[in-house]
């Protein structure tokens, strides 16, 4: 037979190195996506509601609508 | 794809075509070679290995190598292993596996399908669509987005965070 210079492929664990390989690489990406998640939309979003809130005035705000006229039961 | 096993059985029963080991036999012509699909031979990258073997009816040279694989294998010889592999299998893993340029054509006709359907319900909208409901017209689609405005609707990251309420415009 002719011999050629090919490496012995894996004959065992492979189910293991897969397993790893896949565990690992699921905690990276759901911690990335989780911290992504955080500090790119729930901070900014926190951020806002408490700017908008902050010096609200909500009295004003109603006779603003009321002026506008969308109130059927305050004119 | 109907069942490996189904699908031999129907065959094996004659469903399908005549079984006999000459199909065609005219004028003293004899063809030796059942063709698909009437062979129970069909080897795809999930189903590599079929039931029975590529060639069925074996000449006299492919009957006595048939024999002599029954012996020891280390008396075969290189171009002997492949005629064995051959006789059992049409191709081989890499032959079967080619890829192919059928996405191409795949991918021409989808695209092609979808223009012909634009065209068609351009065509449509041209000529057998009816009026706007009266809530579509810009004018009341208009009053409709003021309402909103007056109503400050998402005043905090939605659309009235968007509308400046001092100049009564878009903010920049």
């Amino acid at each position: 037979m002719a011999s050629s210079a090919l490496m012995k492929p894996q004959m065992c664990g492979l189910l293991a190195r897969c397993l790893q390989f896949h565990i690992v690489g699921t905690f990276i990406a759901s911690l990335g996506v989780a911290a992504l998640y955080k500090f790119a939309v729930a901070e900014p979003r926190k951020k806002a509601y408490a700017d908008v809130y902050r010096n609200y005035d909500s009295m004003k705000d109603f006779e603003e609508m009321k002026k506008a006229g969308i109130f059927q039961s305050a004119k | 794809m109907l069942s490996r096993a189904a699908w031999s059985v129907v065959l094996r029963r004659g469903g399908l075509g005549t079984r006999g080991k000459h199909s065609l036999e005219d004028s003293g012509k004899t063809w030796t070679r059942k063709m698909p699909p009437y062979t129970n031979y069909h080897a795809q990258r999930s189903y590599p290995m079929p039931d029975e073997p590529f060639c069925t009816e074996l000449n006299a040279e492919q009957r006595a190598l048939k024999e002599k694989e029954k012996g020891s294998w280390t008396q075969l010889s290189h171009a002997e292993k492949v005629a064995l592999y051959r006789l059992q299998f049409h191709e081989t893993f890499a032959e079967m596996n080619r890829r192919s340029n059928e996405w191409k054509t795949v991918m021409g006709c989808v695209f092609f399908f979808f223009g012909f359907t634009g065209l068609l319900i351009w065509w449509q909208r041209v000529y057998m669509f009816p009026e706007k409901p009266i809530t579509l017209t810009d004018e009341w689609r208009a009053k409709q987005l003021q309402r909103i405005l007056d109503m400050k609707a998402n005043p905090v990251q939605g659309l009235a965070s968007r509308w400046d309420y001092e100049k009564k415009q878009w903010k920049k």
